[in-house]
C-alpha cells in the first residue's frame, strides 16, 4: 500500500538529515553529519524502491493525494500533494539511489574539506527538493521544487565561496536559470489563466479545451494558446536542462565539487526539464509547433555541445559537455513524442553519467585535485577499479550494444528516424553525427586519463598546484606524487553505479519502452507510436536487439568515432596536434564555445548593467527620489508656504473672511431672488 | 401717523446712533455707556413688539449685569487706549464701505417687496393674555430640557469665569477645610511620658 | 403700522454697524466684545419681530436662550480678557498672533 505517511517519509527523511547536518553540524560533528544524512537518504531510497516495486511489479494503482492546503484564493488552490505513477516512481528511484551513491562517495571526496557538514546538508536538501519536484501533483509544488533545486545548485556551485570563479559561475547559473524560470512561470500563469487550476489531473483533463484558443497580447497578434504554453514551459526546461541557448551555465557549474556535478549537474537536477516536459505530455501533444521547436533545439544541443567536448582539456568539462549533449538527446526524444524513450535515457544516463563524473572525481582525488587531462595519462595501473568502471561508463555513453546507453540511445534514434514533424530529418542527422562525436570525445578522455604516457610529476612544482590551490584542500601528498587508488567509500559507489550502467537497459528496456508501463502518466495523441519502428526489431528480446545493433548505422558510427580516438590518442599522439593546427579556425571556435559566453557577456550582462544604470539615474534618482519622494515633500512644502500666509493669527482676518463669505452668500441670494 | 410709527422711527434713530457711537468712541467707558443706551432703546422697541418679558429681561440682564461687568473690567484694567486706536482712521473707509455694501445688500433682500404687508400681514394690535405667562408656559413645558441646559451653561460660565480669574496669592494665610477635617489624632496629640513628681525629682 | 421689513432692516443696520465696528476697532478687544453684543442684539431683534408677525412664541423662547448664552459668553470673554491682561499687560489684538502660521 502506498500511504500518505510513506510518501511523506520518503520526501522528508532527507530534509530531516539536512536540517540536523546543517543547523547542528557543529554538535553532531563530521561523522554525525554524514551518518544522519546518509541514513535519511537511505530510508528514502529503500522506500522509493519499494514504491517502484509496488507500482511496476505489483500493479498498484496510481496514487494522487493532497497532503496539505497551503492557501486558497477564490478558486485557486495551492496544495502540497503527491502524485505517484510509474513516471514518478522511476524518477524517485533514480534520484534517491544516485543521491545515496553520491552521499557515500562524498565521504571520501570531501573528507578534508572544512565545509563537510554544510556540504552534506546541501546535498540532502537537494534530495528533498528534487523529490518534492518529481512527486508533486500540481504546478505550484513543481515550481517550488524547481526553484529549490535551483537554489541548492546555486549554493553548491559556489560551495568554495572563496574562489572568484566559483562565485562567478554560481551567479551565472542563477541568472541564466532566472531567464528560464521566467518563461516557466509565465507558462504556469497561462495554464492558470486558461484552465483555472494548478492541479495536474484537472489541467490534463481540461487540456483539450485549449485547442483552437488564441492569445492576443496586443493588436492583431494571435498566438495559439497550447503552443504558447508549451513553449513557455519549455523555456523553463531549457534553463534547467541547459539547452542551447541557455546552456552556458552548465559547463561553468563544474566549479562546484565533483559529487554535486555528478548528482545535480548530470544525473538529476538538469533532467528536471526533461521530466517536466514528459509530465506535461498531455499539453505538449496538443502543439506540433512546440514539439518541432523542442526537436530542433535538442538536436542543436546534442551535436554542437558534443563538438566542444572534443577540445576540452579539463576532465570535468569533457563530462559536462557530454552531459549537455546527452540532455540534447533526451530533448530530441521529447520533441519526437517519444517521452518514454526520453525518460528511459534519463534513467540510464543518470547512472552512467554519475558513474563517469564520480570516476572523474576519483581521478581528481588521486591526482591531488589536478583536473587537466594533459597532465594525466597511464593511470590505469595505479587505480584499476576507477579505470574499469570508467571504461564501463564510457561504453555505456557511446552506446555499445548491450550496455544501458545502447538501448536508450537507440530508442531515441529510432523514434527520431520515424518522426515526421518538421525538423525531424535535421535532428536525425545531428544525432547520427552526434553518436560518432560522443564516442570520440569519450574515448579521448579515457585514453588521455588512463592510457598512454604518464604526464604528471614533471612540472608539478612549477605549475599545477599553484593554479589549483584554491580547491586543493588536500593537505597531504605534496611529497608523494604517485597517484593511488581511492578509498572504498569512493570506489564502492563506482562499482554500484557501474552495475546499472551496464545492465539496467537490458532488463528494463522492454517493459519501459514497449510495455504499457507508464500507463496514463504519459499521454500520446491518437495513433502516435514513436517507437513502432524499434518495436519491430525488439520483438526477439533485448539480447537479439543488441546483436542486431551491430548491423545498424549508429553502432558503427560510434565504433568509428571510438576507433578514430584510439588511433589518434593511443597510437599517434602527434596527429592530434597536427589536426589542431590544420583545423585552427574550427578549433578556436570550439575553444571559445561558439562565443556564447562573450556574446552574453557583451550584450546581456553589459546591457543590463547599462540599463540598470539608466534606470538608476533616470528612474530612481530623478523620478522616484527627485520627483516622487522629494518632489511630493517639496510640493507640500511650497503649498504650505503659500497657504501659511492665510493664517495670520489675527482674529479680525478670520472675521473678515467670514464676513466676506456672508456678503457673497447674501449677494447671491439677493441676485437670484 | 400713529403714535406707534412715530415711536418706532424715533427709537430706531436713537438705536442706530447709539450703536454707531459704541464702535467709534475713543473712550471705552463712553462706548460702554452708549451700549447701555443701545440696549435700553432696543428694549423699548421690543415692548412695541409686545415682548414685554424679554424687554425687561434685557434691561435687567444686560444693562444691570453684563454692562456693569463690562464697565467693571474696563475700569479695573488700566488700559492705555492710545495704541488701541492705531489704524482707526485707516480702516474707517474700508469698514464703512463693507458696512455700506452689506447694508445695501440686506436692504435689497429685506425690503418691503419681500417682507411687506402683502406677505406678512400686520399683527393684531392687542394681544390677549400675559406675555410672561405665555413664555413661561412654553419654557416650562415644550422647552424644558433646553431651559435646563441653559441653566447648566450659565453655571458653567460662572465656574469658568471664576476659575479663570482666580489668583492664588503668595503669603496669604487661609484655612484649608479639607486639611482640617482630614486631620488625625497622631498629628495633633502627643502623649509624653512624664515621671511622677517625687521629692527627689524636684530636688534634682 | 410698521411692516416687518422695517424691523428687519433695523436689525440689518445694527448688524452692519457692528461689522464695521469689528473692522475699525481691530485692536481693542473690549470694543470687539461690545460689537459682538450688538450683533447678537440685531439677531434678537429679528427673532422678536418674526415672532410678532408670525404670532409664534417660539421666537421669543429663542431670544431667551440667546440672552442666556450671550451672558455666559460675555462673562467668560471678560474673564479671558482679564487673564490675558495679567499675562501680557495688553489687550492689543495685534500682538496676539501666537496662532500665526
Amino acid at each position: 500500500m502506498i500511504t500518505e505517511s510513506l510518501l511523506l517519509t520518503i520526501a522528508l527523511a532527507p530534509l530531516v538529515g539536512a536540517i540536523i547536518a546543517g543547523l547542528f553540524g557543529r554538535q553532531v560533528g563530521r561523522a554525525g553529519a554524514h551518518t544522519v544524512t546518509i541514513l535519511g537518504v537511505a530510508v528514502s531510497t529503500a522506500l522509493s524502491l519499494y514504491v517502484l516495486k509496488l507500482i511496476a511489479l505489483d500493479g498498484h494503482p496510481d496514487v494522487n493525494l493532497s497532503v496539505y492546503t497551503w492557501f486558497e484564493i477564490g478558486s485557486i488552490k495551492a496544495e502540497v500533494g503527491f502524485l505517484v505513477d510509474p513516471l514518478t516512481a522511476v524518477m524517485m528511484s533514480v534520484v534517491t539511489s544516485v543521491s545515496l551513491m553520491v552521499h557515500i562517495y562524498t565521504i571520501g571526496y570531501m573528507h578534508e574539506d572544512p565545509g563537510y557538514q554544510r556540504f552534506f546538508a546541501y546535498i540532502s536538501l537537494f534530495t528533498f527538493s528534487m523529490l518534492m519536484l518529481v512527486m508533486s501533483n500540481n504546478f505550484m509544488q513543481l515550481f517550488f521544487g524547481w526553484e529549490a533545486v535551483g537554489l541548492v545548485s546555486y549554493l553548491l556551485i559556489g560551495f568554495w565561496y572563496k574562489r572568484p570563479t566559483a562565485i562567478f559561475a554560481n551567479l551565472k547559473a542563477f541568472l541564466v536559470n532566472r531567464v528560464g524560470d521566467f518563461g516557466f512561470l509565465l507558462g504556469i500563469g497561462l495554464v492558470l489563466a486558461y484552465l483555472g487550476s494548478l492541479d495536474y489531473a484537472t489541467v490534463f483533463q481540461k487540456a483539450p479545451e485549449l485547442v483552437g484558443q488564441t492569445f492576443n497580447p496586443w493588436g492583431t497578434v494571435e498566438w495559439a494558446v497550447p503552443t504558447l504554453i508549451c513553449l513557455l514551459l519549455f523555456v523553463g526546461a531549457m534553463g534547467k536542462s541547459a539547452q542551447v541557448p541557455l546552456h552556458v551555465w552548465l559547463p561553468d557549474s563544474m566549479e562546484g565539487p565533483t559529487p554535486i556535478s555528478a548528482l545535480i549537474h548530470a544525473a538529476t537536477m538538469v533532467t528536471a526539464g526533461i521530466f517536466m516536459v514528459a509530465r506535461m505530455s498531455p499539453l505538449y501533444e496538443l502543439s506540433e509547433v512546440a514539439l518541432s521547436t523542442i526537436l530542433v533545439i535538442g538536436s542543436i544541443t546534442a551535436l554542437f555541445m558534443g563538438f566542444i567536448g572534443i577540445v576540452q582539456n579539463d576532465i570535468k568539462r569533457v563530462v559536462a559537455y557530454s552531459t549537455l549533449s546527452q540532455l540534447g538527446y533526451m530533448t530530441v526524444a521529447l520533441g519526437a513524442s517519444a517521452y518514454s524513450a526520453a525518460i528511459f535515457h534519463l534513467m540510464t544516463h543518470a547512472f552512467f553519467k554519475a558513474l563517469l563524473f564520480l570516476g572523474a572525481g576519483s581521478v581528481i582525488i588521486a591526482m591531488h585535485h589536478e583536473q587537466d587531462l594533459r597532465r594525466m595519462g597511464g593511470l590505469r595501473k595505479y587505480m584499476p577499479i576507477t579505470f574499469a568502471t570508467a571504461w564501463i561508463g564510457t561504453l555505456a555513453l557511446m552506446g555499445f550494444p548491450g550496455t544501458s546507453g545502447f538501448y536508450s540511445k537507440d530508442a531515441i534514434l529510432y523514434a527520431v528516424g520515424a518522426a515526421d514533424r518538421p525538423g525531424a530529418t535535421f535532428a536525425y542527422v545531428c544525432l547520427m553525427i552526434g553518436v560518432a562525436v560522443t564516442a570520440f570525445y569519450s574515448f579521448r578522455m579515457l585514453y588521455l586519463a588512463f592510457h598512454g604516457q604518464e604526464r604528471f610529476g614533471h612540472d608539478d612544482h612549477g605549475h599545477g598546484h599553484d593554479d589549483h590551490h584554491g580547491h586543493d584542500d588536500h593537505g597531504h601528498g605534496h611529497g608523494d606524487h604517485k597517484p593511488h587508488e581511492t578509498p572504498w567509500v569512493v570506489t564502492l559507489p563506482l562499482i554500484l553505479l557501474a552495475i546499472p550502467s551496464l545492465a539496467i537497459g537490458y532488463f528494463t528496456a522492454g517493459p519501459l519502452l514497449f510495455g504499457d508501463f507508464f500507463g496514463s502518466a504519459i499521454h500520446l495523441a491518437e495513433g502516435r507510436e514513436p517507437l513502432a519502428a524499434m518495436a519491430e526489431h525488439f520483438g526477439h528480446g533485448p539480447l537479439a536487439f543488441a546483436l542486431h545493433g551491430f548491423v545498424t548505422a549508429p553502432v558503427w558510427l560510434a565504433l568509428a568515432g571510438a576507433g578514430l580516438a584510439t588511433y589518434i590518442y593511443l597510437f599517434n599522439p602527434a596527429l592530434a596536434d597536427k589536426a589542431k593546427s590544420a583545423l585552427a579556425p574550427i578549433h578556436r571556435l570550439l575553444e571559445r564555445k561558439y562565443g556564447f559566453d562573450e556574446l552574453y557577456q557583451a550584450v546581456f550582462a553589459k546591457g543590463s548593467v547599462l540599463l540598470g544604470r539608466v534606470f538608476w539615474r533616470a528612474g530612481d534618482q530623478t523620478v522616484i527620489d527627485g520627483l516622487m519622494v522629494n518632489g511630493s515633500a517639496a510640493l507640500v512644502d511650497r503649498f504650505a508656504h503659500a497657504v501659511r500666509r492665510l493664517q495670520s493669527g489675527f482674529l479680525y482676518h478670520y472675521a473678515f473672511m467670514m464676513i466676506l463669505g456672508l456678503i457673497v452668500i447674501v449677494g447671491a441670494f439677493a441676485l437670484l431672488k | 401717523m400713529p403714535i406707534e410709527t412715530i415711536l418706532f422711527f424715533a427709537l430706531s434713530t436713537v438705536l442706530v446712533i447709539a450703536a454707531g457711537a459704541v464702535v467709534t468712541l475713543r473712550n471705552p467707558v463712553h462706548a460702554a455707556m452708549c451700549l447701555v443706551l443701545t440696549f435700553f432703546t432696543s428694549s423699548m422697541l421690543w415692548v412695541l413688539l409686545r415682548a414685554e418679558f424679554l424687554a425687561i429681561a434685557l434691561v435687567l440682564v444686560y444693562v444691570g449685569a453684563v454692562m456693569v461687568l463690562f464697565l467693571f473690567v474696563v475700569m479695573m484694567l488700566d488700559i492705555n487706549t492710545t495704541p488701541l486706536r492705531e489704524g482707526f482712521a485707516r480702516y474707517l473707509p474700508v469698514g464703512l464701505l463693507i458696512a455700506a455694501i452689506m447694508a445695501a445688500q440686506m436692504i435689497a433682500v429685506l425690503g418691503t417687496q419681500h417682507f411687506g404687508f402683502d406677505r406678512y400681514a400686520a399683527p393684531a394690535a392687542v394681544v390677549e393674555g400675559s406675555n410672561t405667562e405665555a413664555l413661561g408656559r412654553l419654557l416650562y413645558t415644550q422647552y424644558v430640557y433646553p431651559f435646563e441646559i441653559a441653566a447648566v451653561i450659565l453655571l458653567v460660565a460662572i465656574v469658568a469665569a471664576i476659575a479663570l480669574t482666580h489668583r492664588r496669592r503668595e503669603g496669604v494665610k487661609t484655612q484649608d477645610p479639607g486639611k482640617q477635617t482630614m486631620v488625625t489624632k497622631a498629628e495633633r496629640l502627643r502623649v509624653v511620658k512624664v515621671g511622677s513628681e517625687s521629692k527627689e525629682g524636684r530636688g534634682a | 403700522m410698521i411692516p416687518l421689513s422695517y424691523w428687519l432692516v433695523l436689525g440689518a443696520l445694527l448688524f452692519c454697524i457692528s461689522v464695521a465696528g469689528i473692522f475699525i476697532n481691530r485692536k481693542n478687544v473690549i470694543v470687539l466684545l461690545m460689537a459682538i453684543e450688538l450683533m447678537l442684539l440685531s439677531v434678537n431683534m429679528n427673532f422678536i419681530a418674526f415672532s410678532r408677525y408670525l404670532d409664534d412664541m417660539a421666537g421669543q423662547v429663542f431670544v431667551f436662550f440667546i440672552l442666556t448664552v450671550a451672558a455666559a459668553e460675555a462673562a467668560i470673554g471678560l474673564a479671558i480678557l482679564v487673564v490675558l491682561f495679567r499675562a501680557r499687560s495688553t489687550i492689543n489684538v495685534a500682538e496676539l498672533d501666537t496662532l500665526r502660521g
